[in-house]
C-alpha cells in the first residue's frame, strides 16, 4: 500500500499542525465546540432566532424569483438555518479529515461528493415541496387527517 | 504525492489493468461507493421524515419535549443532554478509529489494537445508549388520550405543567380483560391493556377542575395549543376514545404516530449500522491482535473499516440535527 502524504492544515491552510495525531485532536476539538454550540442553542432557543430574517416579497415575477433565491432567509427560522449550516460544517470535517478525503485525488473526491450532494438535494427538494403541497391541501380543503 | 503510475514504459498497459488512476486501492474505492449508496438510503429516510413533517407541520411533536430524560436523573427535565452525550461518544470513537488508522500507517501493531479496542467500547456504549433511549420512549411518561380522529390530547395543570394520567384517573371496576389466544383469534395477542381505561381518565378529568387539555396542533408561536377548561371538557366528552401510554408503531402519546414510526425506523437503522460496525471492528481487532496485517505488511483493512465507522458517525450528525434539533 502506498503511503499518501497527509495534508496537515485545516481552515484553508490557516491552521497547520505538526503531526497527524495533533491534527486529529484539533479537528475533534473543533467538532466538539460546534456540537456544544448546537446543544446550547437547542436548549435556550433564543427568541430572536425563532422568526425568519425577512418576510416574503409580493407582486410580480421578480418578487417570486427573489422569494426562491432568498428562501432560506424568508421561509426558515434562522435557528434551523444555523443548525443545518453547522451540520454541514461538521460533515465536511468528518469526511475531509477523519475519512482522509483531503488526501484523495480530486477525481475520487468529486465522484463521491458531487454525486451524493446532487442526488440528495434533488430528493429533498422534491419531497419537501410535495409535503408542503399536501399540507396546503389538508388545510384548505375538507380532507380528513387520514394517512 | 507519489509519482504517477503511468510511465512511458507502462503507457501501453493503461487498459490492461494494474494501474490505479484514482490512487486508491480497489477495496477502498468500493468502500467509498458503498458509502455513497448507503448515504442515499439514509437521505431517503431523512427526506421522507421531512416530507411527513411538512405534511403535518402544524401538528408535529417538538423533540425537546419528547426526549427529556437522562439516566439516573428521574423527573429532572434534561432535554437534549443525553443525545448530546451520545453524539460525543460517537465522535470520540471516530477519533480513536482515525488514530488506529494512523498507527496502522506507521505499522505499530499494539497501538492499532489499543485504539481499535477503544473504538469498539465507544460503539458498544452508543448502542447501549440507544437501547435506553428506545426503552424510555416506548415506556412513555405522562400518557395521553387519543381522539376518534386519531389525534393526541395531553393533560396540563393550570400552571402549564404536564400531568400524568395515573395521577388523576379514577379507579373503576373494569370488565375488560386481556385478549387470550385461546378465546378467539389465535394469532393475535393481548398487551393492548393500559393501566387506566378511557372512562376512568375521563371521570378523573371531569372531577378535577384544574386540568386542561393540550392538543397536538401548534399555535402561531410554535407551541401546542392549550384549550380552556370548557373547551377541554367538551373535547374529551365529544372526541375522546382511548388511552395511549408510551409509543409503538400504531400510536404514541407524544403526538403524530408517524413521529414514532420515523424515530424507530431511522434511529433503528442507524443503530443497526453501529451494531454491524462494532461486529466488523471486533473481527478486525482480532486480526490485528493475531498479527494478520503485520504479516500482510499493510493495515489497509483497518483503513477500510475506519471509513465505514466514520460514515456511521457522519449519519448520526445528520440524524441528530434533523430529528432532535430542527
Amino acid at each position: 500500500m502506498g503511503h499518501h502524504e497527509h495534508s496537515l492544515a485545516i481552515f484553508r491552510g490557516r491552521l497547520k499542525f505538526k503531526s497527524i495525531e495533533q491534527k486529529i485532536w484539533g479537528v475533534f476539538t473543533f467538532l466538539s465546540i460546534i456540537t456544544i454550540v448546537e446543544v446550547i442553542f437547542g436548549i435556550i432557543k433564543p427568541e430572536a432566532l425563532m422568526v425568519p430574517f425577512m418576510s416574503a416579497f409580493e407582486g410580480g415575477f421578480m418578487a417570486t424569483m427573489a422569494n426562491i433565491f432568498l428562501s432560506p432567509f424568508i421561509f426558515m427560522k434562522p435557528l434551523n438555518l444555523i443548525f443545518i449550516v453547522l451540520t454541514i460544517v461538521k460533515a465536511y470535517y468528518i469526511t475531509w479529515d477523519f475519512m482522509h478525503m483531503r488526501d484523495e485525488t480530486k477525481a475520487l473526491r468529486r465522484m463521491v461528493v458531487w454525486t451524493a450532494i446532487f442526488l440528495i438535494c434533488y430528493l429533498i427538494l422534491i419531497l419537501l415541496v410535495e409535503g408542503d403541497y399536501i399540507f396546503e391541501v389538508y388545510k384548505s380543503n375538507y380532507v380528513k387527517f387520514d394517512f | 504525492m507519489e509519482t504517477t503510475v503511468a510511465t512511458t514504459a507502462s503507457q501501453g498497459d493503461v487498459w490492461g489493468g494494474g494501474n490505479q488512476p484514482l490512487r486508491a486501492s480497489y477495496g477502498k474505492m468500493m468502500m467509498w461507493f458503498f458509502i455513497v449508496s448507503d448515504a442515499l438510503t439514509f437521505s431517503g429516510f431523512l427526506a421522507a421524515y421531512g416530507f411527513s413533517r411538512f405534511k403535518f407541520v402544524d401538528a408535529w411533536p417538538i423533540a425537546d419535549e419528547v426526549f427529556t430524560h437522562f439516566p439516573f436523573l428521574h423527573g429532572v427535565p434534561a432535554p437534549m443532554f443525553y443525545v448530546a452525550f451520545m453524539t460525543f461518544i460517537l465522535i470520540f470513537s471516530s477519533v480513536t478509529m482515525v488514530l488506529a488508522v494512523d498507527a496502522g500507517h506507521k505499522m505499530k501493531q499494539s497501538k492499532v489494537a489499543m485504539y481499535m479496542f477503544l473504538t469498539i467500547i465507544g460503539g458498544a456504549v452508543f448502542v447501549g445508549s440507544q437501547a435506553w433511549e428506545w426503552a424510555t420512549f416506548i415506556k412513555g411518561e405522562y400518557g395521553a388520550v387519543e381522539t376518534k380522529g386519531g389525534k393526541i390530547l395531553q393533560f396540563l395543570d393550570t400552571e402549564g405543567n404536564r400531568v400524568a394520567i395515573g395521577s388523576f384517573a379514577e379507579s373503576m371496576h373494569s370488565e375488560a380483560t386481556e385478549h387470550e389466544p385461546s378465546n378467539g383469534i389465535w394469532f393475535m395477542s393481548g398487551n393492548d391493556q393500559t393501566s387506566y381505561n378511557f372512562e376512568e381518565v375521563k371521570a378523573g378529568f371531569l372531577a378535577n377542575d384544574n386540568l386542561l387539555i393540550r392538543t397536538q396542533y401548534l399555535d402561531e408561536n410554535g407551541h401546542p395549543t392549550v384549550l380552556s377548561r370548557e373547551a377541554s371538557v367538551a373535547k374529551i366528552q365529544k372526541d375522546g376514545k382511548l388511552v395511549v401510554e408510551g409509543a409503538n408503531l400504531k400510536r404514541n402519546e407524544y403526538g403524530h404516530p408517524l413521529f414514532a414510526d420515523f424515530f424507530f425506523f431511522i434511529t433503528g437503522f442507524h443503530g443497526f449500522h453501529v451494531f454491524s460496525g462494532v461486529l466488523i471492528n471486533i473481527i478486525i481487532f482480532f486480526n490485528v491482535v493475531i498479527g494478520t496485517y503485520e504479516r500482510r505488511k499493510s493495515y489497509e483493512m483497518v483503513e477500510k473499516v475506519g471509513l465505514y465507522w466514520h460514515f456511521v458517525d457522519l449519519v448520526w450528525v445528520f440524524v441528530f440535527t434533523f430529528f432532535y434539533l430542527v
